[in-house]
């Protein structure tokens, strides 16, 4: 590269919450395991970002299969948060994934904060960039009926109560289950987060009309992929016109294209989910398209994109 | 490995069913029986997820699958032809484990119903590649005659084959499952055969209450639902013994299981 191609190389850098991504692009948490299986496929080091699989105090078996079940342009699950428990993360996958040179966002959830709170101590004493805290996942029974992140003072207690104890970047993983997500992102600062991500899967179903049974064992699960890849969008742009704090964009990002609608309705990074199924390149394809925009359009800086949204008229 | 791989022939070889061979060195060299291939069909998003085959065969640079139309994926693979590009993940999983064909087996049974054959013949091959002298024993089953697959390509290999069909067109009249167990030997014996199984649940289910009547060990292959395939999403979840259990991934700790060791939903 000469040095003229140099000086036009795009910066895609991002600063998230005082975490260094070298690009905007993340691997969702659920999605991308503990990095063992795709690092067999894809150069890690390439991605801005890794948000693992939720971990718990305890090991989860998960839940019954059936487990997933295609829909159009989409994927319904109901894994139920099956993980190794916070003990064996620590001894058996978090050594393989310091092994690069990668910012890592341990994704937790708990039944109570104070369990939340126990999870943020432990993990404080370990070389973690950030937390996310999972309040929101769809197929695990809540003592209250309601995921911590449909129910205000909930998600309030638990940001709180974490804030308290850890100095690592927290951000809150906001379910699209709710009414008004834009008041639970500002309830969720204002607690103390350091960033939101959204969104977490879409409750739905599907049903066999030969047996009348639901297909999958819980009746319902998380709907991903392009199939909400609007609302998700809908929600950021929403959002993002009510809080400071960065955005982490989640919802059917498929290609560099999805990832600009993201980052131009205000997100300050994106994470890649389902699409890491289709196509384990997906988030690599995508680091390198958006620099391809950003050379296309002259923008030197990915931070100028950011909520960079115009008005339809004009 | 993610690869990009030549059709060389897309062909109906039964009522529904096609063989598919494709051009991919890499995976000709590393496939071992049992192992799977997760080929994308469509570049669009619907069907967005990509699809596992077991690997049927290889041939020098080659390799085939053996499929049979059950949805919108496999029939849009079914209409792909000779000279088009295939996406492929592979070969993933663990396969058939050959190192359990000691010298206390006193033969090998493969009982394959529908188009769980594919896997079988590709076992078998390796089978007689590894020098193995241990006779081979082919049982197929099948709705009927016309679904009955691969039958010449076992006796080519000189393996016995044995065909169960469920409306009696030819072979024995029943379930392949019926067919082993009328041709086990009651008696006992201090050398017990190893099975291998790949088809519906149904008749897993079966030879797993056999194995544990005639005492033999048993690998099956499982056909599940999966999304990611390389074992991130935990989607393809069997539940096996532990005290009392856990969920093992299809995809990745399997597809082929110790019939024993399955507790089944």
């Amino acid at each position: 590269m000469n040095r003229k191609a140099k000086n036009k190389s795009p910066n895609l850098r991002v600063n998230l919450a005082g975490i260094s991504l070298r690009n905007p692009v993340m691997v969702a948490s659920g999605t991308f395991g503990y990095g063992e299986e795709y690092a067999e496929l894809i150069d890690l080091n390439r991605l801005g970002g890794i948000i693992t699989k939720s971990i718990t105090l305890k090991s989860r078996l998960g839940n019954q299969p059936p487990r997933i079940y295609e829909t159009p342009s989409g994927i319904l699950n109901s894994i139920g948060l099956q993980n190794v428990g916070i003990d064996s993360f620590i001894n058996e996958k978090l050594p393989f994934l310091k092994r690069y040179n990668i910012p890592l966002i341990v994704s937790i959830a708990g039944d109570s904060s104070d369990e939340y709170v126990e999870l943020a101590k432990i993990l404080g004493r370990e070389k973690v960039e950030g937390l996310e805290l999972n309040l929101s996942c769809p197929n695990i029974k809540y003592s209250k009926k309601l995921m911590f992140a449909q129910d205000p003072k909930m998600a309030c207690e638990v940001v709180s109560k974490v804030r308290k104890r850890t100095h690592l970047p927290l951000f809150v993983k906001l379910s699209p289950n709710v009414t008004d997500i834009a008041s639970i992102a500002r309830i969720c600062e204002q607690a103390g987060a350091d960033g939101v991500s959204l969104v977490n899967t879409f409750q739905a179903m599907a049903i066999d009309v030969e047996s009348r049974k639901p297909i999958l064992s819980q009746v319902t699960g998380g709907l991903s992929g392009p199939a909400i890849k609007p609302i998700a969008l809908r929600m950021v742009y929403e959002v993002h016109r009510v809080v400071k704090i960065p955005i982490i964009g989640v919802g059917g990002i498929m290609t560099a294209r999805d990832a600009l609608e993201f980052i131009v309705a205000g997100a300050k990074a994106i994470a890649i989910g389902t699409g890491n199924f289709v196509d384990p390149q997906t988030s690599i394809k995508i680091v390198e398209g958006i620099r391809d925009y950003m050379v296309k359009n002259k923008i030197g800086d990915i931070r100028w994109l950011v909520g960079s949204l115009q008005s339809p008229k004009g | 490995m993610h690869l990009d791989g030549e059709i060389l022939e897309n062909s109906e070889v039964g009522p529904e069913r096609y063989k598919l061979v494709v051009y991919c060195p890499q995976i000709a060299r590393e496939a071992k029986p049992g192992q799977f291939v997760h080929i994308r069909v469509s570049e669009g998003y619907n069907p967005l997820l990509r699809r596992p085959f077991s690997v049927h065969r290889v041939r020098g640079q080659e390799f085939s699958i053996l499929y049979k139309v059950v949805g919108k994926g496999t029939e849009i693979l079914s209409r792909k032809k000779k000279g088009e590009y295939l996406d492929i993940l592979g070969p993933l999983g663990q396969g058939y484990r050959l190192a359990e064909l000691a010298s206390n087996i006193s033969q090998s049974i493969l009982v394959a119903g529908g188009t769980g054959v594919a896997s079988l013949l590709f076992l078998a091959e390796s089978i007689l590649a590894s020098g193995s002298k241990l006779p081979i024993l082919v049982l197929i089953g099948a709705k009927n005659r016309e679904e009955i697959l691969c039958e010449r390509d076992f006796r080519r290999l000189g393996c016995r084959v044995e065909v169960a069909t469920e409306d009696g067109t030819t072979g024995y009249k029943g379930l392949v499952s019926q067919l082993l167990e009328k041709l086990l030997s009651p008696r006992e014996t201090p050398r017990k055969p190893l099975v291998f199984a790949c088809g519906p649940q149904e008749m897993l289910k079966r030879i797993g209450e056999i194995s544990r009547r005639y005492r033999f060990s048993c690998q099956v292959s499982l056909e599940e639902r999966m999304a990611c395939g390389v074992g991130a999403c935990l989607g393809c979840a069997v539940r096996v013994k532990n005290s009392p259990y856990i969920y093992k991934r299809a995809c990745k700790d399997g597809p082929v299981f110790d019939i024993g060791e399955l507790i089944w939903e």
